[in-house]
């Protein structure tokens, strides 16, 4: 079984079910649809996801991802029509979904959500971005079984006062407080589900709020300012977990594959992330 | 150029109105964008306003309030009038409402410099101001909002909640004054 990944991109882009692939070029994803095709640029956020999704797949000898994309320039209504879609159409059996960059919507999550725990098998659900902060704010994060935060958005999620990022309390933001102490805050009071993969200097494996693993090498620092790197690791670990892998030797392996990544690129911090994808293929043999 | 960036973290400050329960109040607005126009206005006014969250029952999901005092609701409405913005109303509040979060974190690289309010991360090239970079965030205007300011310098680029429509794109307008003020030195 394939995998779906549904988000939001800010160039125009139609909301159908597609079949993803990179263009010879790399910088950009075809969509394929009977009804057509659409090309998005691979700069960060959900099309990054997607690119790393399909070279890991490719190199593991599995189907492309399904991809729910539409175009959202911040409006909300692209995302709208992916939450609406996601609601009234059929959704193909999957092993695993992962929503991405949508505007985080209270009423419209806990419209789905049930669709989604309804769905035969069950698949499993992943979160990252705009639709992590929804699942959190609505009070069903642990309804999910994997998030990505980083460390700023650990914090929100260990804040059980904080609506969204924006409004996180300082002392939980300080770089004092360790990702293990509020990942298990976060698990405590059911503001996180029993997978996460912290993204960060270190990044950590958690499991039921306890640190299950962690990757600190090779160190790349410079990945925390490129734009996409967080989305990159997500579309690795999804594309393990669909081959079959289990949940923490997937997540370990995504961390490591997506610092080698960098490493390979050499990066400053000015680098644009279809720089890094070029070395995924090295990375991840 | 770039002078006084070894401090790491540091607390920025909101101007705060009163205290809820002293006759507060909050409007509302159907768009996020809309609250960062009318924040706006009203500081461009005077008149002593802060963005909180809305309280617990209104919330929607990437929701920013105004707070302000009581008595000065008719210069609100009015300035609104003026300016076609058409609150969802005019509430009052007895709650301590959350605010922005109050601490930026910065990562020296040398040439480079990364600055973070909330989740959201702005990089510049110290010597060019020039923005090289944006991460963070979740809401689907940042990918939008990290291409037009990417390859522009922060004395040139328009600021994020002129274009930002959410509540990590108002983040990112936080990042970005802080990086240029420190830029500015």
């Amino acid at each position: 079984m394939e995998w779906l990944i549904c988000g939001t991109v800010p160039e125009e882009c139609p909301c159908r079910l597609c079949r993803a692939a990179i263009t010879a070029q790399g910088r950009q994803l075809s969509l394929e649809n009977p009804e057509g095709s659409s090309r998005v640029s691979i700069a960060r956020g959900s099309a990054a996801l997607v690119a790393a999704y399909a070279v890991t797949a490719d190199i593991l000898g599995i189907a492309p991802p399904f991809v729910l994309l539409a175009g959202d320039d911040g409006g909300g209504e692209g995302s709208r029509r992916v939450y609406r879609f996601l609601h009234e159409q059929r959704i193909p059996p999957v092993r695993g979904i992962i929503f991405h960059y949508f505007w985080p919507d209270v009423d419209w999550h806990s419209r789905l959500l049930p669709r989604l725990e309804s769905l035969v098998p069950k698949p499993l659900l992943c979160a990252d971005a705009g639709f992590m902060y929804a699942a959190k704010m609505s009070g069903y994060a642990a309804s999910y079984d994997l998030f990505f935060p980083d460390a700023g958005e650990l914090a929100f999620l260990a804040d059980e006062k904080a609506p969204h990022p924006f409004y996180t309390r300082g002392f939980l933001l300080s770089e004092d407080n360790d990702a293990p102490e509020l990942a298990m805050r976060a698990y405590i009071h059911e503001n996180a589900p029993a997978g996460m993969l912290v993204k960060g200097g270190t990044d950590y494996v958690i499991q039921k709020g306890q640190v299950a693993a962690r990757v600190s090498l090779p160190s790349v620092p410079e990945l925390e300012a490129i734009g996409g790197t967080g989305d990159t690791l997500a579309g690795i670990a999804c594309a393990l977990l669909c081959a079959g892998r289990p949940m923490r030797d997937a997540l370990t392996r995504a961390a490591l594959v997506n610092r080698r990544m960098g490493a390979l690129a050499r990066p400053t911090p000015a680098a644009g992330i279809a720089d890094l994808l070029e070395f995924l293929p090295q990375a991840l043999r | 150029m770039l002078k006084g960036i070894f401090l790491k973290i540091r607390r920025h400050f909101h101007p705060d109105p009163g205290s809820a329960g002293a006759g507060m109040g909050v409007t509302l607005f159907e768009q996020t964008g809309d609250v960062i126009r009318a924040e706006q206005l009203l500081k461009e006014a005077g008149i002593p306003v802060a963005v909180k969250a809305p309280p617990s029952h209104m919330r929607k999901g990437c929701d920013l309030a105004i707070e302000y005092r009581l008595e000065q609701e008719p210069f609100l409405r009015g300035i609104f009038d003026a300016n076609a913005l058409h609150p969802l109303g005019f509430f009052p509040v007895t709650e301590d409402l959350p605010g922005p979060s109050s601490l930026f974190l910065y990562k020296d690289f040398g040439d480079y410099l990364m600055v973070r309010a909330a989740n959201m991360k702005i990089t510049i090239e110290k010597a060019s101001g020039r923005i090289v970079n944006v991460s963070g965030g979740g809401c689907p205007d940042v990918p939008y909002l990290a291409h037009i300011l990417t390859t522009q310098t922060l004395g040139e680029a328009e600021p994020p909640r002129k274009k930002g429509q959410s509540l990590c794109a108002y983040a990112l307008h936080l990042a970005f004054e802080e990086a240029k003020r420190l830029w500015n030195g």
